[in-house]
């Protein structure tokens, strides 16, 4: 087949255009990092989730190990259910404990795992007991003014 | 008086018919061109033409707009988060505007009124000078040899440019925010890459770029086909087309906006 001159700027144009498409997925989008699906479930029960959202990153040492995939509220025990996708690389302990954590002050809510010292580890399905909820201000606020108050009637 | 309202009200009822008219008449022309677009797969070069055409030739004003707007988000962007104590998240503020929104928008704004004019004029043009009609008596399909190679070197070209604008944008944000400013390299991107989401972000502003190609071409051929075979005619078919695709781009932009950015 006969090579025009056009034929090398629509090539050039086209690989220009898919280069860039493959720079926003790899170098600006989240390709690289964990995808949920390669990896095992497990999920944890909260009494407050705060802002988590799904999608949120689960994070060990500040390491990212996996994604929240769902949030129900339990009907049953009127727990919010949260589960979490891991990736299939990390294992972790039984007794591992799960809490609600926020990076940086305005920053966004994050799982964040502390790995206890079972020798078994958690399996695809498991429910991590240990979980320590999200920090609501609100009520923070209303322990401290409780507090404070206790005080000044102590010294009185 | 009444004579004045009587002919006022016929005037709008006019322009309402004729527009609804217009409308059905480019919903039957939108069905030529697809169903004979059979032809400009079979003959690959038709499209190749056309790609280069639109795509190719429309590059240079694509890669220096998508540098500047990059280089004003981080301008921007750097002055509004520095305020907040929290320019490290430049890298996200750039990307995620121009990934889902000013990309494919602006692009096709640019498309639009680069290619898309040019489109009219041509289609315009020929069939002023009949050599559609010619065409027609020398029984070859104007729409298989013309008007789908030229649909789809758009709808192929339009999400490549959005890609390539949002690129250089983020490139450009890069050099002002990094390079100029120094916010830091590492937090620029991994902010930037925390953030910005494969399936949310990217492969919903290559959808809105493919629709905007789709509206933007289909726009162009039609007013193109439909102008009045006059130098006159066509100048008006052109200004149409560069009108109605930026406004067709937009009232897209905020339907597509709203279905795909809930719930996130």
């Amino acid at each position: 087949m006969k090579r025009t001159t056009v034929d090398l700027w629509v090539g050039v144009f086209v690989t220009a255009g898919l280069i860039a498409l493959f720079a926003l997925a790899l170098k600006v989008g989240n390709a690289t990092t964990v995808t949920a699906s390669n990896g095992y479930s497990v999920y944890a029960e909260f009494d407050n989730i705060g802002g988590l959202k799904v999608r949120a990153p689960v994070k060990s040492a500040g390491v990212v190990v996996g994604r929240v995939d769902g949030i129900v509220l339990d009907q049953q025990k009127y727990l919010a259910k949260v589960t979490v996708r891991l990736d299939n690389r990390y294992k972790f302990p039984k007794d591992t404990t799960a809490a609600i954590l926020t990076s940086g002050l305005l920053g966004e809510q994050y799982i964040g795992l502390e790995a206890g010292g079972d020798t078994a580890n958690l399996a695809p399905g498991d429910r991590i007991k240990l979980t320590q909820s999200a920090v609501v201000l609100e009520k923070l606020i209303g322990q401290f003014l409780y507090g404070k108050a206790a005080e000044g009637n102590g010294t009185k | 008086m009444i004579g004045m309202m009587d002919k006022a009200l016929r005037h709008v009822g006019h322009l309402v018919v004729d527009g609804i008219w217009k409308l059905g008449t480019a919903g039957r022309f939108t069905g030529y061109v697809l169903t004979r677009s059979a032809d400009s797969l079979r003959r690959p070069q038709l499209t190749l033409n056309e790609i280069y055409f639109s795509g190719t030739l429309s590059l240079i004003i694509i890669v220096v707009s998508g540098m500047f707007v990059g280089l004003v988000l981080g301008l921007q962007g750097y002055e509004t988060l520095k305020r907040y104590g929290s320019a490290d998240a430049l890298g996200t503020l750039v990307a995620l505007a121009l990934v889902r929104e000013l990309g494919p928008v602006v692009s096709a704004l640019l498309f639009a009124s680069r290619a898309g004019s040019a489109i009219t004029a041509k289609i315009g043009i020929m069939k002023a000078t009949e050599q559609l009609s010619a065409m027609e008596m020398m029984a070859v399909d104007p729409f298989a040899r013309v008007l789908s190679p030229t649909f789809w070197g758009g709808v192929i070209s339009m999400p490549l440019l959005a890609a390539i604008f949002s690129a250089m944008g983020i490139f450009g944000g890069y050099l002002i925010g990094v390079v100029i400013i120094g916010v830091d390299s590492g937090a620029f991107w991994s902010q930037m890459q925390a953030n910005v989401d494969l399936r949310d972000d990217i492969l919903n502003g290559v959808i809105k770029s493919a629709v905007f190609g789709v509206a933007v071409t289909l726009i162009a051929l039609f007013e193109g086909y439909d102008a009045p075979p006059t130098a006159e005619g066509v100048s008006y078919a052109v200004t149409r087309t560069v009108v109605t695709s930026a406004l067709a781009v937009l009232a897209l932009d905020f339907i597509l906006t709203s279905f795909m950015f809930t719930g996130v």
